[in-house]
């Protein structure tokens, strides 16, 4: 065993370690670190597939942007336990189906002729940038693709701001715009009196 | 460059590679250490200067065995955890805060040989460091189980979110004008004939400033430092720290603005190349930036006074987010032009 | 074009500098800064520190034991006992002033019809234990001894003001 593949085994391990304590987890928090720690130990290996773009730009999206938000709202509820496994029984049985199903997916994926034949073993020289290429494929030969991908994304992200967002009568708010512009002739008046005399 | 190394190459065999990497390390750690260490030095004197005090000078000749001191202070002290704090990640949370900031200097470049890993990616790999520094402070409040800790890592969280957008878009414009993530090569694109007309800092420039308020504010500093804001929420979110673990803060802290010195030197302000053509280029120059942009943090953080919460957050979405998207378009639109000169 | 020349005001960040360029200015101001233990600010000599109870130069203690001091504190710090000696005067068995709850008002001094107790110019007192800040008769006498020349001078200068 190569040092490649102990570095792969210790990535995989921490994976599947860390994936099942986000199931585990009783503490949503932990739950969400948990998956925190299967997003990094993912970027290592995909890192190990010579995929750094995609590995960085997993920790920086979804570690470094998507999991903070998720955590900032997780740490705010305050989440009943009991309350949660309540169902726990009636769902079981669906929930175990679900999870056969994905277990048999995977097994068929992965023992398939094609995937289980190709040896994933091209060694690139030391000025191969992965990133170049995948731009290069993107905004080539996938650039239909890739461009409607964006819109349907931006579709989706204009239309949840414009769902969420409402005008309630009565709130009461500052208008910063506002308060930057104030200027001191608007608030002060400086006035030349004559002095009282003297009593 | 390296022969005399040979005869410990030879006896070492395979075991050459990890020790030598390590080394390199602990050569790129220890002088990042003493930096912070008299940083916190240099910060107490400057901003005692500018509010006409003299600053610390009492523990060695001019204070300079204060940062000693203090780190000894701090050493002694107790760790205290709170009982009804969650400790693992309590005892976690420091070290998270420390690790991406020392990380992230695996790519950053001295000069044009001395670079410990000359990533192709550097760029977005220290972007990503620097993204994933907000755990620790997260953590943190959320593991004291104290309001004031929570509410500063609350408004830490949402405050990095939203500058590192506007700090990526910054960082955009500089991998299209350089043409290339690796760091290296960024300062290698700003070498030219005239000196500094050619680094990036004058096409870019509204970057410049955007990113440099950025970095202010990502590394939680005044006047951005509500995270903190003593005198809002006592000390945010490392109120229920003492001791070391505090310290590593503090350190977590102090490297990050080193490193943000770093980053603004290398990509805005042409890195270790000499800023006029008849000197020569050398590592000082970049050591002599990053002083410069640091004493600009002290500066900030003596000047102003701390921004309120929705003035920054409007800061950051309302106006940073627009201004670097159109001149990201205004930069592809220039380099186009025959007019780009850069 | 009010608002034009606003928005360029703002986007150059011209205030900011302003701002700046002050505190920059500062940074090479003449330093206010005593430095304490060497150098000393002036103290004027009515200056309220520690307190003293004082004799007359022929050694005979100043208190008559009238308690007018410990009526009028406000922070209720001095305590007195009082019994008569052999010789038939009046004087203290008992003078103890809490520093901790002294709030140096200067009121004992004032009211004080014999010029016993006093405030000397100390300051630089201190205590490891709240006990250490419990002067008692004794203590106040010792302050009064060592600083009996500074405190007959600060009294004859205040004295036209009396």
């Amino acid at each position: 065993m190569s040092f490649f593949d102990v570095v792969f085994y210790l990535f995989a391990a921490i994976t599947v370690i860390a994936s099942t304590g986000v199931i585990v987890a009783r503490n949503p928090v932990h739950a969400a670190l948990c998956l925190v720690l299967a997003f990094c130990s993912g970027a290592g290996i995909w890192m190990l597939l010579e995929a750094e773009f995609l590995a960085i730009a997993l920790v920086l999206v979804y570690v470094g942007a998507v999991m903070v938000l998720f955590l900032f709202v997780v740490m705010m509820l305050d989440i009943n336990l009991v309350q949660l496994r309540e169902g726990f029984w009636r769902w079981f049985p669906f929930g175990a189906a679900l999870a056969g199903l994905m277990v048999f997916e995977m097994i068929w994926v992965l023992g398939s002729r094609q995937t289980a034949d190709a040896t994933i073993a091209v060694v690139h020289g030391a000025d191969y940038s992965n990133t170049k290429e995948l731009g290069r494929l993107i905004y080539t030969q996938y650039v239909y693709p890739f461009e409607i991908a964006a819109v349907i994304l931006l579709v989706a992200m204009v239309a949840a701001i414009a769902l969420t967002l409402r005008r309630r009568a009565g709130v009461k708010s500052q208008n910063i715009a506002e308060q930057v512009k104030v200027k001191k002739a608007d608030r002060l008046r400086i006035l030349s009196m004559k002095s009282e005399p003297k009593q | 460059m390296m022969e005399w190394l040979e005869p410990v190459k030879t006896l070492l065999g395979p075991a050459w590679l990890p020790i030598w990497t390590i080394l390199k390390i602990v050569l790129i750690i220890a002088p990042l250490m003493g930096a912070v260490a008299y940083l916190t030095l240099a910060e107490r004197k400057v901003i005692g200067w500018m509010q006409i005090r003299i600053g610390p000078n009492r523990v060695g000749y001019f204070g300079l065995l204060q940062p000693l001191a203090d780190g000894l202070k701090l050493f002694m002290k107790e760790i205290i955890i709170p009982s009804g704090s969650n400790k693992f990640l309590f005892v976690v949370a420091p070290v998270l805060t420390l690790m991406p900031a020392l990380a992230a200097w695996a790519v950053v470049p001295f000069n044009a040989e001395l670079v410990l890993s000359n990533a192709n990616a550097g760029l977005l790999y220290i972007l990503a460091m620097t993204s994933v520094g907000v755990y620790g402070v997260i953590i943190a409040g959320w593991a004291s189980n104290s309001k004031y800790a929570f509410l500063g890592c609350l408004r830490s969280a949402a405050q990095i979110v939203s500058y590192e957008i506007a700090m990526g878009f910054a960082l955009v414009t500089v991998l299209m004008a350089a043409q290339s993530l690796n760091l290296g090569e960024i300062v290698k694109g700003q070498q030219g004939h005239y000196g500094m007309l050619n680094w990036y800092f004058i096409p870019l420039f509204p970057m410049f400033v955007v990113y440099l308020i950025s970095g202010v504010a990502e590394t939680n500093r005044a006047p951005f430092d509500v995270a903190e804001g003593e005198s809002e929420i006592v000390a945010g979110f490392h109120v229920e720290y003492s001791g070391m673990a505090f310290a590593l803060f503090f350190l977590g802290e102090y490297a990050n603005m080193i490193l943000i010195g770093f980053l603004t030197s290398i990509m805005f302000l042409g890195g270790w190349l000499s800023p006029v053509s008849f000197l020569p280029d050398s590592i000082l120059w970049m050591f002599a930036k990053v002083a410069f942009v640091l004493f600009l943090f002290l500066w900030f953080r003596a000047t102003f006074p701390r921004y309120r919460y929705d003035q920054l957050m409007r800061l950051g979405w309302k106006v940073f987010i627009p201004v670097s998207i159109i001149w990201v378009v205004v930069v592809g639109a220039w380099m186009q032009t025959s007019y780009w000169l850069w | 074009m009010d608002k034009i020349k606003e928005f360029f005001k703002t986007f150059l960040l011209i205030e900011l500098l302003k701002g700046m360029a002050l505190t920059g200015r500062y940074m090479f101001a003449r330093k206010i800064t005593v430095q304490f233990p060497e150098e000393k600010t002036p103290q004027s000599f009515r200056f309220r520190g520690l307190h003293a109870q004082r004799r007359y130069a022929n050694g005979e203690e100043r208190c008559i034991g009238c308690k007018l001091c410990e009526a009028v504190c406000p922070a209720l710090a001095i305590k007195i006992e009082v019994a008569e000696r052999d010789d038939g005067t009046r004087r203290t068995t008992q003078y103890d002033i809490d520093l901790t709850k002294c709030i140096f008002c200067g009121f004992c001094e004032e009211s004080c019809p014999v010029d016993a107790i006093v405030e000397t110019r100390v300051f630089e007192y201190h205590g490891e234990s709240r006990e250490d800040l419990y002067y008692t008769k004794p203590m106040l006498l010792a302050v009064g001894a060592k600083h009996e020349a500074q405190i007959a001078k600060d009294r004859a200068a205040d004295a036209k003001y009396r």
